[in-house]
């Protein structure tokens, strides 16, 4: 059996720091524990420099029974959780600094990073809800993180919906166990397609279940708007992003390695699954007057596109390359939105931003390039994860998918540009501007500055990107 | 060079935007009108060095994407050529004319200089994801120009409907190309690869329904009937020099399109779909040519004129797809037809809407009925007026009448109905300019109420400088169309060479 343990530093990084930085946060007086923080920072660099080496020795390998996989996919979302964990550092910077708990949120933060790493590696059912659970509790307490009505009530919600479909899962597991007399996806793989076809059916539908409630995919995406509005904006930014790549390597990982392609008719209904949530978040999305709430919606839909790649895991060539390049695509321009809010706290409502172009041209810029970005405007990233996976989509055999997201795209761009819109209005007062938009701090803004320039940047070089995410996936 | 040619707007821009002190107007406009003057003398330069019976030139390639088949390769044939010019030429023009701007003229410039490299840089283009990157940023640029600067509320109404609705459209091409995208072996965007390969020949409903996405994506653009609808309120509500960008270079993306994709790219599927084409092309240039008849706005009549001239030229490119009852030759002078066309109107109508610019500074109402007997007070400005539109409906010894007659003559052969029916169009635009120059041009003077100052100067020297020599090339296109036709020619010979295999 593989102990190779140096195959999981990043993860042991970020566990590492997490503990040590409890341990520390306890004893350090309050104006120090930023410490934890760049203790952080270091554990995500330091994780970087281990996958960066990773990718570059061949070091793909399945450690501990196969029961967690080294490669491909795992080497892609650990470069995009980690990057996005730094950039959530940033955002999150100027609200917490000095705050009571500090260490604790950087902490859970940690965490559930870890958690969501964990997911994506998972090779096993049981690993894989070990990394649900890890990636899941941090998270609940992140969202009532303020201690305010609105964000207890946005963590009850998480919570209850979460210890829910957490369960669902666990009952999937179990039939999944029972069905293939195994945990393992090789295992899976081999004793699945002799199982009885409800069993796998309905064991396939409840795993899938806690995998969509952490992507915030229809139908499980009821609780994202209610959190992303209730906690603050750096947690929203943290629960529509990091937990997203996760699940969906996830959710890939799983239809790709352990279901045959022929016992349940698994393709159709991500298909479904995928239309139903860009639909739902696109709709819900529209007429939203809240800032945080309209990314949230937008993020399902996002969701949705994401899902097609799931739904033509083994019909195309081109979905893992998809999946891969507009995970960390997506995180970046939507962690670049999130930015922005965070570091506009008075704003609330779009038409709050009235004038923001006048005001600080900046970040509206890097509005301009997150909204148009997520809509898939070349040349940002997110244009070519669109392209990929609409390829994919095509090739394997769901062209309707892809016109309902060709059309999803385009109904997408009228509530983005309901904000984008007045941020380019005359802003009329001179008292409420330098109430409503009043700076946070410049790490948020920095970081938006960043996101921005980061998803531009990985559009412009995906041509250096994308071979990353070629590779096969190990079982 | 050509991707000089191309970027040097665009680095122009990001200049003029990350100057960290704050830049007078006047420099900001100095600065744009020296870019656009500078980069119209370098596409001159491509000119006098091009070849026209070389084929693809200035050719360069580099990897972007490999693998994803995306690569950044650009070139210029007598295809695109004429176009590349004219986009320099136009955008120079309004560069002068806005010289005459107050309101946020750094962003408007820079906005216009993204604009230019973008429009070059479709036209260059020779991947089609390249081709669009430049078509959907195009949308992108014309929306902030819509919205920021045009007539209020209503501005940016329209401005959203323009940007949704081209939205669509381009979004259809996209899936178009992933369907060439697919259909190749191996994998590529790249437009000469493909159109060597021709991917999809005996593809049969699969080819259909890429032309298809196709079709509807650069139709949306062009625009042809019954994709028109977001054309009008775009063009009236923008500012003049944004219409005559819209109508002069970013029409074009459509027409182009069919000429540079969706022909050679598509060769079988165009011959057996080529009478939908035609009678695309038929309907849309009669219908625009009535609705603008009916119109009592100028602006909007302008817009419909737009119909009714691409039209024509989806007639043509629609007519070279038809091999029964023609020759090589007649296919080949309905494609020079159509690219002389789309020159001729960028031409023509940038220098009409930029005289309704005009039009609205003194009067404040584009109303056609509003006016009366304006040749007293500004002659020159009726003169130019009047010129623009004999050009427009298409008078001999202007560009328009050539671009017309090859057109015509060019499809006849293939439908000559539909033909037939689409030459009415020029007697009906030929009906609405006369009546709209009798109505604000003769009789007693009158200006509408809302005029600013009372009176109606005649042309300044900036906005003369800016249409003149643009009515002037249509004159001497019109006068001497040699040079002009020597350089498309051999490309759309070749281009018919490529439907008709």
């Amino acid at each position: 059996m593989n102990r190779n343990l140096t195959a999981l530093l990043p993860e042991i990084c970020l566990v590492g720091a997490a503990v040590t930085g409890l341990l520390a946060g306890s004893w350090l007086p309050r104006h120090r524990q930023w410490s934890v923080a760049v203790l952080a920072a270091a554990a995500a660099l330091a994780g970087l420099a281990a996958t960066a080496h990773t990718l570059a020795a061949d070091g793909e390998q399945t450690v501990f029974s196969a029961a967690f996989a080294v490669d491909a996919a795992t080497g892609a979302a650990r470069l995009a959780v980690l990057i996005t964990l730094l950039l959530l550092l940033a955002v999150s910077a100027p609200g917490v600094r000095g705050h009571r708990r500090e260490s604790e949120y950087w902490v859970l933060l940690m965490l559930s990073a870890a958690g969501t790493l964990a997911l994506a590696g998972a090779n096993d059912l049981l690993m894989l809800f070990a990394g649900y659970l890890l990636a899941s509790v941090p998270a609940y307490a992140l969202a009532g993180f303020a201690k305010d009505a609105r964000g207890v009530e946005a963590a009850l919600k998480y919570y209850l919906l979460g210890a829910l479909f957490g369960v669902v899962m666990l009952g999937g597991v179990a039939l999944m166990y029972g069905a293939g007399r195994g945990t393992g996806y090789r295992q899976l793989h081999t004793a699945l397609p002799a199982a009885p076809y409800g069993v796998v059916a309905v064991g396939l539908v409840a795993v899938l279940a806690g995998l969509l409630f952490k992507s915030g995919a229809a139908p499980a995406h009821f609780w994202m708007p209610d959190v992303a509005d209730g906690a603050a904006a750096p947690v929203a930014a943290f629960v529509t992003t990091l937990p997203k790549i996760g699940a969906l390597i996830a959710v890939y990982r799983l239809l790709h390695q352990a279901m045959p392609a022929d016992t349940v008719d698994w393709p159709l209904l991500l298909a479904v699954l995928a239309a139903a949530s860009m639909t739902l978040g696109n709709l819900a999305a529209f007429f939203q007057t809240s800032a945080t709430r309209l990314l949230a919606y937008s993020a399902v839909s996002q969701a949705g596109y994401l899902l097609m790649a799931a739904a033509v895991a083994t019909r195309s060539e081109l979905a893992q390359q998809g999946l891969l390049f507009y995970l960390p695509a997506y995180a970046l321009t939507n962690l670049g939105a999130f930015a922005v809010v965070a570091e506009l706290p008075h704003a609330r409502r779009l038409e709050d931003y009235r004038g923001l172009a006048r005001r600080r041209p900046a970040l509206a810029a890097v509005l301009v390039v997150c909204l148009l970005g997520l809509v898939g405007t070349p040349p940002t990233a997110v244009f070519i994860g669109k392209l990929e996976v609409f390829s994919a989509a095509v090739d394997g055999g769901y062209t309707w998918l892809a016109v309902l997201a060709a059309v999803n795209t385009v109904a997408s761009l009228f509530y983005y540009l309901r904000w984008l819109a007045p941020c380019f209005r005359p802003a009329g007062d001179e008292d409420r501007l330098r109430t409503v938009l009043a700076p946070s701090g410049t790490w948020a803004a920095a970081a938006a500055c960043a996101a921005a320039t980061g998803s531009l940047v990985l559009g412009l070089a995906a041509g250096a990107a994308l071979p990353l995410a070629d590779g096969p996936l190990l079982r | 060079m050509l991707t000089l040619v191309v970027f040097l707007p665009l680095a122009v821009c990001a200049g003029l935007l990350l100057w960290p002190r704050p830049v007078s107007d006047r420099v900001c406009t100095g600065v744009w009108i020296a870019a656009a003057a500078v980069d119209l003398a370098l596409a001159a330069a491509l000119w006098a060095g091009f070849d026209p019976d070389g084929g693809l030139q200035y050719e360069q390639r580099a990897d972007w994407i490999p693998t994803a088949g995306v690569g950044y390769h650009v070139g210029v044939d007598g295809l695109s050529l004429p176009l590349l010019a004219l986009t320099c030429v136009l955008f120079l023009a309004v560069a002068v004319y806005s010289l005459r701007e107050t309101r946020r003229v750094r962003a408007y410039a820079c906005l216009f200089l993204f604009l230019e490299t973008v429009c070059l840089g479709l036209f260059s283009a020779l991947d089609l994801i390249l081709f669009f990157v430049y078509f959907d940023l195009s949308i992108v640029g014309m929306y902030f120009v819509i919205a920021g600067w045009g007539h209020g509320e209503r501005g940016r109404a329209a401005a959203l409907k323009f940007f949704l609705y081209t939205f669509i459209g381009s979004l259809a091409l996209l899936l178009g190309f992933i369907g060439l995208y697919l259909a190749a072996s191996p994998h590529t965007f790249d437009i000469t690869e493909l159109a060597a390969a021709d991917p999809l020949a005996g593809r049969g409903a699969y080819a259909a329904l890429v032309l298809l996405a196709l079709g509807v994506g650069l139709a949306v653009k062009t625009p042809a009937v019954p994709f028109h609808t977001w054309l009008p309120p775009a063009h009236t509500e923008a500012p003049a020099a944004g219409s005559a960008i819209l109508a002069g270079v970013l029409l074009k993306m459509g027409t182009y399109g069919f000429v540079r994709i969706a022909m050679p790219l598509l060769p079988g599927v165009w011959r057996e779909y080529a009478l939908a084409f035609i009678v695309v092309g038929a309907v849309s240039a009669v219908y625009g040519a009535l609705v603008a008849l009916g119109q009592t706005d100028v602006k909007r009549m302008i817009a419909y004129t737009s119909v009714n001239h691409m039209g024509y030229v989806v007639l043509a490119v629609g007519a070279a797809g038809v091999l029964s009852g023609t020759d090589d030759q007649a296919r080949t002078l309905a494609v020079t037809g159509a690219v002389t066309q789309m020159v001729s109107h960028g031409l023509i109508t940038g220098a009409l809407f930029l005289l309704t610019g005009v039009l609205y500074e003194r009067g404040r109402t584009y109303a056609v009925e509003a006016y009366s007997g304006l040749a007293g007070p500004a002659p020159r400005f009726a003169a130019a007026v009047a010129v623009a539109a004999f050009a427009s409906l298409g008078i001999p010894g202007f560009s328009g009448f050539i671009a017309e007659f090859q057109i015509f003559t060019g499809s006849l052969a293939a439908q000559a109905t539909a033909t037939a029916l689409a030459v009415t169009g020029i007697l009906l635009t030929a009906a609405l300019f006369l009546r709209a120059l009798r109505q604000m041009f003769l009789g007693a003077l009158r200006l509408p109420p809302g005029s600013p100052d009372g009176r109606f100067g005649d042309l300044a020297v900036p906005e003369t400088t800016a249409v003149a020599p643009l009515l002037g090339l249509a004159l001497v296109i019109g006068v001497l169309p040699r040079p002009l036709l020597d350089v498309i020619e051999p490309a759309s010979r070749a281009v018919a060479g490529l439907v008709a295999r």
